[in-house]
């Protein structure tokens, strides 16, 4: 349940869950998301811009000329989610390719956790990941959770470039960056398949939140020849 | 059927399509884009009598040169830039912002640059002749999204225009004062108390500067380092326009337009929306201070904010 309803500045509401993370508390936001989406849809409120589901946070922002925050408060004060659960998720296995130039930080990360390359990714790959959410870039899936014992912190300074279809992992999380951008997450691979598609108006991510998710290694030479 | 269109002499450096934005999309990673300074994009649609939310064309710096191509239009330029008007004559004419102009078949208009400012807008009667994607004119180019493929353009591009019927020998103009104030107004963010207290303070007194690193998605600052006594790292969650996040080398970051939808590192703060068009066009070295409002202050200031815009925009009638 919701435990703290703040601004997040003069344009956003901030809906706080708490501060733990767990399938549970995910699928209590998403319910929320999705009671807040139909109301949208069915023009029954005005004004909201965006509605952010992430691990155990709920952001609307809305249009500050339109609607403000003790309007949009209320409505989700009188919000009583169904907590029904879809159980339409998928099973998806991502190829990735874990070569030097492709695990960026695998060097660092074996001296941080005193394990060998070949055993962070034996402890990554090959096991059933939730998908928490999807953002940050289009279509980037946030999955969890992983091994305690190859958890890190983010880099101190982001990257300004981190390249296409890199999988990376950072506190209990893994990810896979869908498009060049920013980012700060440890990257110990890259994946030559399409996650994200622009072109997909109807479908675009190829990954959605509450699917299942596992990765599998592959050589350089199936990277450089990955055909969908 | 009209057959108007811009040929692309000169791309400049990041000239894209750009509208109020892309809403309802944020749940899938697909942020909201749309005009960084989205005051001038609305003028420059108003002088030349389009609706307020017709696409317009977004430069930044060094904007684009291009030529008409068989057909008459009416245009307009916004911010602050510097720009020429290619007359078929040959006479060139120095381009003057917040005016509408006639352009006739084969004229062109030469966008120099902006000053002191980083985007500039131009918009033509009747808006240019795109397909919306999601609802959306407006080009991302992270992510590949909206016209053009989703891609700044390029001299190979033509930028066509739909037909206008809304042509017209009169001239509007706007008299616009641009705010020349560095003082961007905050409201404290979600996790403040991450900082200590002579951060706090810092980040209320102290001067920031705009670093190279500032683009449609965000400006990295550089100041005195904000102390991080928490964590420097949160539970990745939803961001918006106008969020602070501070990673752990304690330099802030300020979400723009094309911003990530979700990210893991603490807001101290977040942009009043009023204040939002002013922050977008901080160039590179420019030095600014914050300063906490509250949200009834806040959302006072919008009103004020709204008020001007509209009396601008009265000015055309």
């Amino acid at each position: 349940m919701i435990k703290n309803i703040s601004n997040l500045g003069d344009a956003a509401v901030y809906c706080d869950f708490g501060l733990d993370i767990s399938e549970k508390i995910n699928l209590n936001v998403i319910s929320y998301f999705n009671s807040l989406s139909k109301l949208v849809e069915e023009h029954k409120i005005n004004g909201i811009n965006n509605i952010t589901p992430s691990y155990n946070k709920l952001i609307i922002s809305f249009d500050l000329s339109i609607t403000n925050y003790s309007k949009i408060r209320q409505i989700i004060l009188d919000i009583r989610p169904d907590n029904e659960i879809n159980n339409s998720h998928k099973k998806i296995k991502i190829p990735v390719c874990c070569e030097e130039e492709f695990g960026l930080d695998l060097s660092r990360l074996s001296d941080k956790t005193k394990l060998s390359k070949k055993k962070i990714l034996e402890l990554h790959l090959n096991k059933d990941y939730f998908c928490y959410m999807t953002g940050f870039i289009a279509g980037m899936p946030f999955l969890g959770d992983i091994d305690t014992n190859i958890r890190c912190d983010r880099l101190e300074t982001p990257r300004v470039n981190v390249p296409k279809g890199s999988v990376g992992i950072t506190e209990q999380f893994t990810n896979i960056y869908t498009f060049a951008s920013p980012g700060g997450w440890n990257i110990i691979g890259n994946t030559p398949q399409k996650i994200f598609d622009p072109l997909n108006l109807a479908e675009p991510a190829l990954i959605k939140p509450g699917d299942k998710v596992s990765f599998y290694q592959i050589s350089k030479e199936e990277y450089q020849n990955w055909n969908e | 059927m009209s057959n108007t269109y811009f040929e692309i002499l000169r791309a400049g450096i990041n000239t894209t399509a750009q509208d109020e934005g892309r809403n309802h999309m944020y749940h899938l990673g697909i942020t909201v884009s749309g005009a960084i300074d989205q005051r001038n994009y609305k003028l420059s649609n108003k002088l030349v009598n389009n609706s307020l939310s017709e696409v317009s064309i977004e430069f930044a710096y060094q904007g684009p040169l291009l030529k008409l191509k068989n057909g008459k239009i009416n245009f307009s330029i916004t911010g602050e830039v510097m720009f020429k008007i290619i007359r078929k004559t040959l006479k060139v004419e120095e381009g003057v912002c917040y005016k509408s102009y006639i352009l006739e078949d084969e004229e062109q208009i030469d966008i120099i640059s902006t000053k002191n400012t980083a985007y500039g807008y131009l918009s033509v009667s009747g808006g240019f002749k795109l397909e919306k994607i999601w609802n959306s004119y407006s080009i991302n180019t992270k992510a590949n999204i909206g016209p053009n493929n989703g891609k700044k353009y390029s001299s190979e591009n033509k930028i066509f225009i739909k037909n206008s019927k809304s042509l017209t020998n009169k001239e509007f103009k706007i008299n616009y004062n641009k705010i020349s104030d560095n003082v961007i107004r905050v409201i404290k963010g979600t996790n403040f108390d991450y900082f200590s207290k002579k951060s706090q303070n810092s980040f209320f007194s102290d001067e920031f500067s705009v670093t190279k690193l500032a683009d449609r998605m965000g400006i990295r600052l550089s100041g005195n380092k904000l102390e991080n006594i928490v964590s420097t790292n949160i539970k990745s969650e939803g961001l918006i326009r106008g969020a602070i996040q501070v990673p752990a080398d304690g330099n802030p970051i300020i979400m723009l337009s094309d911003h990530g939808t979700i990210g893991g590192y603490p807001k101290i703060g977040v942009v009043i929306s009023a204040d939002l068009d002013r922050v977008g066009q901080l160039t590179p070295g420019s030095i600014i201070n914050f300063k906490e409002v509250s949200l009834e202050e806040a959302q006072n200031i919008f009103k004020a904010y709204t008020e001007d815009t509209d009396n601008y925009l009265n000015e055309t009638n």
